[in-house]
């Protein structure tokens, strides 16, 4: 008998006996009163919507009747209803020709895969159900396993079964997650006893199987399968077209129409159809090579390959150092990116093949899988995200930038639209391996300017975050370089005087960025706190990374800075001027030592700049005398402001940053006090009430006071002899 | 021609003639108009212009002294040459107009002739590692191995185990442009005739002779290999109709180049073979398998290569140069409006004596085409089409060129159909390759 007859058969059979039992179970005669009702309300929809025009029927009439048969099924077969295989028809109709117009989505399928394989209907609606599981765009893992789970119930017929398995093999792709899959590996691997669904399920255990899950006696029951089956039965012709129409549908329309006319072509997505698994190969010993290379090797050749060693047993640091000499290198070098010890291993190796493969396919896969490069690829941006992620943190890992990175950035920052990725982006940036300023300048930061300019604060921000961090990986970069060989040896700039000019171009460019940005965001106390975070890598080079190099801050910074409403900001440039100042004293002293006039001393300029600065400050927060050296303002314009007091009016008390603090010292010395004069604060007091500044957290005001101003009965600020006699 | 190339419901073919060109009268878009603004502001065409600039007019550019630094690694000399062509210079650039028959003396004129009208599908290749000439046939047989395993999904496949499909290496000598190019190569996969599957011989794989059998995508290698036990019993069916071909049929071919590839070949070490240019024609599908056999054996990298607006109008200025004894079709230029929901096209077919008369107009420098003349060549075409039609082309999409010498469509295919002129073709499309992959 056909399943179909055997369905119409058993319905018949209920219907039968239906009719003839007049007694009910509660819960089934609820069922039929809800019943009438229910139908009733699908009829009345059917006259709305005669079944012949679906076509024409709109898309919410179409969802309703959508939904109203998912309920029906949900329901389960009803029994008194008279018409119940038209009705039936019906909604399986509506199911099916949704499914292949639309696909169903995932909440759909999960209720309708689980009707299917409950076994509340017949064979034959099983089948029709199963066959239009055609999702929309992907379908959820639960509803998978809650499936499977029907599978050990034993209340489907083997056919449904198969066709399960076929299913699940053709959808495999659109499935979400797969992880709670494979932890049915067991159970589906012990379906392989089953003849008829073998083939199935082995097709299904190739999509699935990962490395964990080879065992050897997996591995021996697969030996005596394939005596007996040698292929895999097709899974995907049931649904050829539909699953096309699904790839088509989540690849999507472009969210953009207007970047249609822009994009330089639509071109083909390459990757989906060749490496479906990851963008990252796969980790490979190179045995092709080996293999096919083998007739032309020589004896030397053949003995270092006897000592070679395979990739798959490369454990450990120890054994990668061990086995350096003879590592098999990979097939694809892209692989090393997932691998930790072989990024040490392309760290340290200079042989230049091997960084010509990685660099090749870095560039190849970056442009690639470029987002912005292309239209209605945008789907792909979490996957790319993830991409740049990983090549970040082999970047940090190594503590060293790709080049491939960067002939990226040169490509694409053009097209950049400053939003997308922005941070691994930036990131990226901040890992451009060192070299001539003025060479990657046109390249990178003019056009990185461009969008520096025309972006929000927020962008600047970031923009000067990744500058510093570039900046300190240039440094560390150059310190290492200095003291690990000759000087002459460095690749781009051919002395160190070479790279210092390099870099201290970089830091007069940002300069340049950072005052133009604080007159465009005019002076932002947040983005003033990027900059002097800047300066404070700027401020310590001498010292911390042994390289001559001392770039005092541009003016529009110092001065905005100083006159900030903000005594964080004035207490981190009290901290800067602090830093500047050691490490200027440690030059003069270097100089002093060592009495060879070598290229590297500083002119009198940095140190007549550092004064001046100096000067200013001291004038405006110690001295009371804030106009006259430093910042000079015609004392006749002074008076036209109408400010009586104010040479006093910058200092540590009365300056607008640090008056909220003179108020809260008086207001603790003498809680009852109405009225605060800030003025009283001098003499004794004075000196307390720094002491209550230092207690406040104003670490870098401290330090600054401590080495600049001389604690005598007159305050005057002490600047570094500028007069070079050596 | 190829239906393909025909995406959009509604067409307009326009045919108009050329009686009068080069004629002061004619109304010239300048620089600044729509079709310069329409083009992404991308490296790319800068690119192009300094790429070939860079060894071929300024020789200078290249000894300048900061690009002798001590010690610099092929990655850093890379690194330059990215830079060099990143960065904006506005020089124009020239190109030979392509010389009558450039091939090698020793070139096969039938291999020549398998090549040409064909559709090709374009890629770029970045160098191939440890690729040997004198292992071809070891390659074929892992390939095969490889296409039986990726076709039965997974099940392990004895190497040299035969099965029915068949792929064949073969060189394409004397294909290149210098001495120093490395030599082309040509993979073709063939689906073995039914009679030698059913009697079990096996085909000795030194046949290299090319069969030119047209129609690669009747069958696909998925009938042969995914369908798996049922297919036997169908190819046995087949091969009971006495009406059956009894020829091996060729189901895929796919062919590395390198035409005047001097560029790259400087940039790296004598480990890797460079082939940048890849032209495929079959099923993606397999382009793809044995696409990924090659990206896993010689740690390679393929993209699509996509031929932009810009690039499209350089061949067609380069194609209508060259000269022709008699013309096999018409010169043709597609556009693509891109206007929701329905994009249109529009086809504007030139009688190519006329298109070429047009040429010879704008042409100054003899045996170059330069930036310029390009530009007032499709200027001119641009300001006819305006006259007659009220339509600024220049604000459209220029999507398929195709000219007696040859054809490209945007999506990166190719078909060339002159003999005379094979080399200067392959020779652009390899500079377009190599600017991919640098």
């Amino acid at each position: 008998m056909s399943p179909q007859k055997r369905v119409k058969n058993v319905q018949a059979q209920k219907r039968t006996s239906q009719g003839s039992s007049s007694f009910q179970t509660t819960l089934s005669a609820w069922k039929v009163k809800q019943d009438p009702s229910n139908s009733k309300n699908i009829s009345k929809h059917g006259q709305n919507n005669p079944v012949g025009d679906y076509e024409h029927a709109d898309d919410q009439a179409e969802e309703d009747a959508l939904q109203m048969a998912v309920g029906y099924f949900e329901k389960g077969p009803i029994k008194a209803s008279q018409n119940k295989d038209k009705t039936l028809e019906k909604h399986l109709k509506t199911v099916e020709n949704v499914a292949w117009k639309n696909g169903l989505a995932s909440e759909e399928i999960d209720v309708l895969l689980n009707i299917a394989l409950s076994g509340k209907f017949g064979n034959a609606v099983n089948t029709r159900i199963l066959k239009c599981m055609i999702p929309a765009t992907v379908i959820s893992e639960d509803s998978v396993v809650k499936a499977v789970s029907w599978l050990c119930v034993g209340k489907c017929s083997g056919s449904t079964k198969i066709l399960f398995y076929r299913w699940l093999v053709a959808m495999f792709d659109f499935i979400d997650h797969k992880e709670q899959i494979n932890l049915l590996y067991g159970f589906f691997f012990a379906s392989l006893q089953d003849d008829a669904l073998c083939p199935y399920v082995c097709h299904l255990l190739y999509l699935l199987t990962k490395k964990e899950n080879v065992k050897p006696f997996r591995v021996r029951k697969l030996l005596d399968l394939q005596a007996k089956i040698i292929y895999f039965k097709n899974s995907e012709n049931l649904w050829k077209t539909a699953l096309l129409a699904v790839k088509q549908r989540n690849r999507g329309p472009s969210p953009e129409p207007l970047k249609l006319m822009l994009g330089p072509a639509n071109v083909r997505p390459l990757k989906r159809k060749w490496n479906s698994l990851s963008v990252i190969p796969v980790l490979n010993s190179s045995s092709y090579t080996k293999e096919c290379g083998k007739k032309e090797m020589s004896l030397s050749d053949c003995l270092n390959r006897s000592g070679s060693f395979p990739l798959e047993q490369l454990q450990s640091f120890p054994q990668l150092l061990q086995n350096i000499h003879c590592l098999e290198l990979p097939s694809q070098m892209g692989s090393v990116l997932n691998n930790s010890l072989l990024l040490h291993y392309i760290n340290c190796v200079r042989d230049e093949p091997v960084l010509l493969r990685f660099y090749y396919w870095l560039s190849q896969t970056l442009q690639e899988e470029c987002i912005w490069y292309k239209v209605n690829n945008y789907e792909h941006g979490k996957e790319f995200t993830n991409f740049l992620d990983t090549i970040i943190r082999a970047e940090c890992f190594l503590q060293e930038g790709f080049y491939s990175c960067e002939a990226f950035l040169y490509k694409s920052l053009p097209l950049w639209d400053g939003l997308c990725c922005r941070s691994q982006f930036l990131q990226l940036v901040s890992w451009i391996p060192f070299s001539s300023f003025s060479e990657v300048k046109p390249l990178l930061f003019d056009r990185l300017a461009q969008l520096f300019f025309t972006s929000t604060i927020y962008f600047k921000c970031s923009v000067l975050q990744s500058l510093k961090e570039l900046l300190q990986n240039w440094l560390l970069w150059l310190s290492m370089d200095i003291h690990m060989k000759p000087v002459t040896n460095s690749p781009l700039e051919t002395t160190l005087g070479g790279s210092m000019n390099s870099v201290s171009k970089l830091i007069h460019y940002v300069g340049w960025l950072s005052t133009t940005a604080m007159r465009l965001e005019s002076n932002s106390t947040f983005l003033l706190h990027f900059i002097l975070d800047f300066y404070e890598k700027v401020c310590d080079i001498y010292i911390n990374y042994n390289l001559p190099l001392v770039v005092l801050f541009p003016p529009g910074i110092f001065y905005s800075a100083l006159l900030s409403l903000d005594a964080s900001i004035l207490n981190q440039l009290c901290f800067i001027m602090h830093r500047y100042r050691k490490n200027l004293t440690a030059a003069k002293k270097n100089e002093l030592v060592q009495k060879t006039k070598s290229e590297f001393n500083f002119s009198s300029k940095t140190y007549q700049e550092f004064n001046h600065y100096l000067t200013s400050m001291v004038g405006c927060l110690w001295t009371s005398k804030p106009f006259g050296k430093g910042i000079y303002i015609d004392p006749e314009i002074l008076e036209k402001t109408g400010v009586a007091e104010y040479k006093n009016s910058l200092n540590v008390v009365h300056h607008p940053s640090f008056l909220s603090y003179a108020v809260s010292f008086l207001l603790q010395e003498s809680p009852e006090e109405r009225t605060v004069n800030v003025s009283s604060i001098r003499g004794k007091k004075w000196s307390w009430y720094l002491d209550y500044l230092f207690s406040q957290g104003l670490q870098g005001l401290k330090l600054f006071i401590r080495s600049s101003v001389h604690h005598s009965s007159v305050p005057r600020a002490e600047g570094i002899n500028c007069n070079n006699q050596y | 021609m190829n239906p393909e190339w025909v995406t959009a419901s509604s067409r307009h073919f326009i045919e108009t003639e050329f009686h009068h060109v080069g004629q002061a009268g004619l109304k010239l878009l300048t620089a600044g108009d729509p079709l310069f603004l329409g083009l992404p502001k991308c490296w790319d065409y800068r690119q192009t212009m300094d790429s070939y600039n860079a060894p071929e007019s300024t020789p200078s550019a290249s000894s300048r002294p900061e690009d002798y630094f001590i010690g610099a690694t092929p990655l850093q000399k890379r690194l330059e040459s990215v830079r060099k062509q990143s960065s904006f210079i506005p020089t124009p650039p020239r190109r030979k107009i392509p010389q009558c028959s450039q091939l090698q003396e020793d070139v096969d004129p039938q291999k020549v002739a398998f090549l040409l009208h064909k559709q090709w599908t374009l890629y770029s290749l970045t160098p191939l590692y440890k690729f040997s000439y004198s292992n071809l046939k070891e390659y074929s047989r892992h390939l095969n191995a490889f296409i039986v395993a990726e076709k039965q999904k997974g099940l392990a496949v004895e190497v040299g185990e035969d099965f029915n499909i068949k792929v064949i290496f073969s060189t394409l000598l004397g294909m290149k442009g210098t001495q120093r190019d490395p030599e082309a190569f040509l993979v073709q996969g063939l689906i073995l005739s039914p009679r030698l599957e059913y009697s079990g011989t096996i085909l000795v794989d030194c046949n290299l002779c090319l069969l030119g059998s047209s129609d690669p995508s009747t069958l696909a290698f998925q009938v042969a290999g995914t369908t798996g036990a049922c297919h036997h019993t169908r190819i046995l069916s087949k091969s009971q109709l006495p009406s059956e071909n009894r020829e091996d049929k060729v189901l895929w071919t796919g062919w590395f180049c390198c035409i005047f590839g001097d560029s790259l070949l400087e940039t790296v070490s004598e480990d890797f073979t460079c082939l940048p240019l890849f032209l495929a024609n079959g099923a993606e599908s397999n382009t793809a398998i044995i696409g990924t056999w090659f990206q896993k054996t010689f740690d390679c990298y393929f993209s699509p290569l996509a031929i932009n607006a810009f690039n499209l109008s350089w061949m067609a200025a380069m194609w209508t140069a060259c000269k022709m004894d008699h013309y096999v079709a018409t010169t043709e230029f597609l556009w693509s409006v891109p206007c929701s929901p329905q994009s249109l096209d529009i086809s504007f077919a030139i009688h190519p004596e006329d298109a070429k008369a047009l040429w010879d107009s704008v042409h100054k420098t003899p045996g170059e085409v330069t930036q310029e003349e390009v530009d007032l060549f499709m200027d001119c075409l641009y300001s006819h089409f305006h006259r007659h039609f009220k339509i600024h082309l220049s604000a459209t999409r220029l999507v398929r060129v195709s000219t007696s010498v040859a054809s490209a469509h945007t999506d990166g295919k190719i078909k060339i159909l002159c003999h005379k002129y094979l080399i200067g073709v392959l020779a652009y499309l390899t500079e377009l390759a190599i600017f991919q992959i640098e």
